[in-house]
């Protein structure tokens, strides 16, 4: 047992970053680790590292997804994996000149949402190899990989083909 | 789906003026001023209400579970009922509709729906990436990580499909934040030009620094109550129709190319060859406003509405939603603000406040603040509210707002109406 009236916290010299006194206001910094698991799209992730961009066909209604789902959204059925071309065309596309703070160092960037042939769906990636003006819609586009997966969807992303627009969606 | 529970109405509303930061209030503070307003303007007292819904969006950025609980015990209103709603963008909107609830379904005669956000607590860019974290952390936040450029993305698409043009977008900006100068409460009334919009710095091409809405802190605060209550509130309570709900896929590139749900004032002929929604358009405010039109009996929104308050986060998407709520056809949005039917002396005013543009966006306050917006207007007392009579409507009778999430992935709409 111990009882001790003269107990004293210990002083640091770890001290708060004050920004304001009146009102007060003070720095607060948190990070944090997570144990993330890309669970039943793994085979999306894992697929990159083999050069390859899985899709899902669902067994039931045939309807065909550009990105990793398991279950399709049209019918409830359960999907298969189904590999996409490599190449497709710009359906959509923007220039990023800010950002989220974690990418700001990377704009400006380019974002394109991608249409293949005989896909139902789009998918979203990032494009180099162009500058902003010139991007159109219609622009065939093919699929590169990243050799040191970052075990992210940016371990795929696209470049111009260099040859003209044929047709589009 | 029909509405068959008892009528609802809104009997008081109160706004803090939306700012960059406030560090002088916290969250508490500031709904507790916008709730005061309001109690205030009714002659309410907290005995007066059954309960309430709490609104607010992300957790990040005050990194406080349970925010709700603290306004709950801050405005006195423990131990009654109360929850939290969330759905991003729309987060106030789908209060507004689950304080409706409360009231149709009997179980309230009052309800108070409280909304709020604290934007200032990280710099803009940390603020952005909070945002994007409503976007699937799996597959869209790494590739993009930026609302903005998502919306970019559905801007350059509708301009693709329908030849919507920059200029268009701009016309937005420039009536909104010019609706705000008689706006007391909003946050970045300006006058400005098309010119200003398409000269101001370029965030994701086509949309420029003037082309997107702010973040916000602020506080919006409605008080919804049954048809006994409300008529022993106020002799000029208004009147919440209908209620409408639409939801969309989480990532943009899985929405589908399929067919238009027709509004009454549509036929298929209209659409022969638009693969819809694809991204040019938002199926969740379409499915929205087909609920609502529905539940409110309307079936020409142009002709039946007076005034709409909707979720400008962007230019382009102010534009889309003119088609989405049928006030004219897909693809003719951009001429909708072309024409000035929009303008606040236009055909149909669209965010007389100013909208998100100008009013700012303290994301789970937005919602409510257009419902007190929309209230004041059909209630006629602008005046009182704003101190200035410049944004009252001569005689609105019906009104909608629109609240919208993600990209487009929950929207609401709701009817509101004049009593007299």
């Amino acid at each position: 047992m111990t009882i001790n009236p003269q107990a004293k916290m210990e002083e640091t010299q770890i001290g708060t970053e004050v920004y304001s006194f009146d009102p007060l206001v003070v720095k607060s910094h948190y990070e944090i680790d997570y144990i993330h698991s890309y669970a039943q799209d793994s085979l999306f992730f894992t697929s990159l590292a083999k050069k390859k961009l899985m899709g899902s066909k669902c067994k039931k209604c045939g309807y065909v997804y550009a990105t990793p789902r398991s279950h399709c959204m049209m019918c409830g059925a359960e999907t298969e994996w189904y590999e996409l071309p490599k190449e497709g065309r710009i359906h959509s596309f923007t220039t990023c000149y800010f950002g989220s703070e974690e990418f700001l160092k990377e704009t400006p960037f380019h974002l394109v949402l991608v249409e293949f042939d005989g896909v139902n769906s789009l998918f979203m990636a990032r494009l180099i190899g162009a500058d902003a003006e010139d991007l159109y819609v219609g622009m065939p586009i093919r699929a590169k990989f990243r050799r040191n997966l970052k075990i992210s969807p940016t371990d795929v992303y696209f470049v111009p083909t260099g040859e003209k627009a044929k047709r589009k969606r | 789906m029909k509405h068959e529970g008892r009528k609802v109405y809104m009997v008081s509303g109160g706004v803090t003026k939306f700012a960059k930061a406030t560090p002088d209030m916290d969250f508490r503070l500031r709904v507790k001023k916008a709730f005061d307003y309001a109690m205030k303007d009714a002659g309410m007292t907290l005995n007066d209400i059954d309960g309430s819904v709490a609104s607010y969006f992300s957790d990040h950025f005050q990194r406080q579970l349970m925010s709700g609980i603290m306004v709950q015990d801050y405005l006195g209103l423990t131990p009654k009922p109360s929850k939290r709603v969330e759905g991003g963008g729309a987060t106030g909107g789908l209060a507004f509709q689950t304080g409706f609830e409360e009231i149709a379904s009997g179980r309230m005669d009052t309800c108070a729906v409280y909304g709020f956000e604290s934007m200032s607590h990280v710099n803009t860019w940390k603020g952005n990436e909070f945002i994007a974290l409503a976007s699937d952390t799996n597959f869209d936040y790494p590739v993009g990580g930026f609302y903005t450029g998502y919306y970019a993305m559905m801007a350059r698409r509708h301009m693709h499909e329908f030849g919507t043009t920059v200029e268009q977008l701009a016309k937005v900006s420039v009536k909104n934040h010019k609706n705000a100068l008689n706006n007391p409460y909003s946050q970045s009334p300006m006058n400005i030009t098309v010119e200003d919009v398409r000269n101001s710095p370029m965030v994701s091409s086509p949309l420029t620094r003037l082309d997107v809405c702010t973040m916000s802190d602020g506080a919006a605060v409605a008080i919804l109550a049954s048809e006994e209550k409300a008529f022993e509130i106020t002799d000029h309570p208004v009147l919440v129709k209908s209620i409408g709900t639409g939801t969309d896929t989480m990532r943009l590139a899985d929405r589908p190319f399929g067919k238009v749900p027709l509004l009454p004032n549509e036929k298929s002929s209209d659409y022969k060859n638009l693969q819809y929604p694809g991204v040019h358009s938002f199926r969740a405010g379409r499915s929205a406003a087909k609920e609502a039109y529905e539940g409110a009996g309307i079936t020409d929104p142009l002709e039946q509405l007076d005034a709409i308050e909707l979720h400008d986060a962007y230019t382009s998407s102010e534009i889309q939603t003119y088609e989405d709520l049928g006030l004219c056809k897909y693809g003719e949005g951009g001429q909708f603000i072309e024409e000035g039917k929009s303008n606040l002396n236009g055909k149909l005013p669209v965010n007389f406040s100013g909208g998100l543009l100008a009013c700012g966006h303290p994301v789970g306050a937005t919602g409510i603040m257009q419902s007190v917006f929309m209230f004041w207007q059909l209630q006629k007392t602008i005046k009182k509210h704003f101190g200035n009579d410049k944004l009252q409507l001569k005689n609105p009778k019906t009104g909608l707002i629109h609240s919208h999430a993600g990209t487009g992935t929950y929207v609401t709409v709701s009817i509101m109406e004049a009593v007299k």
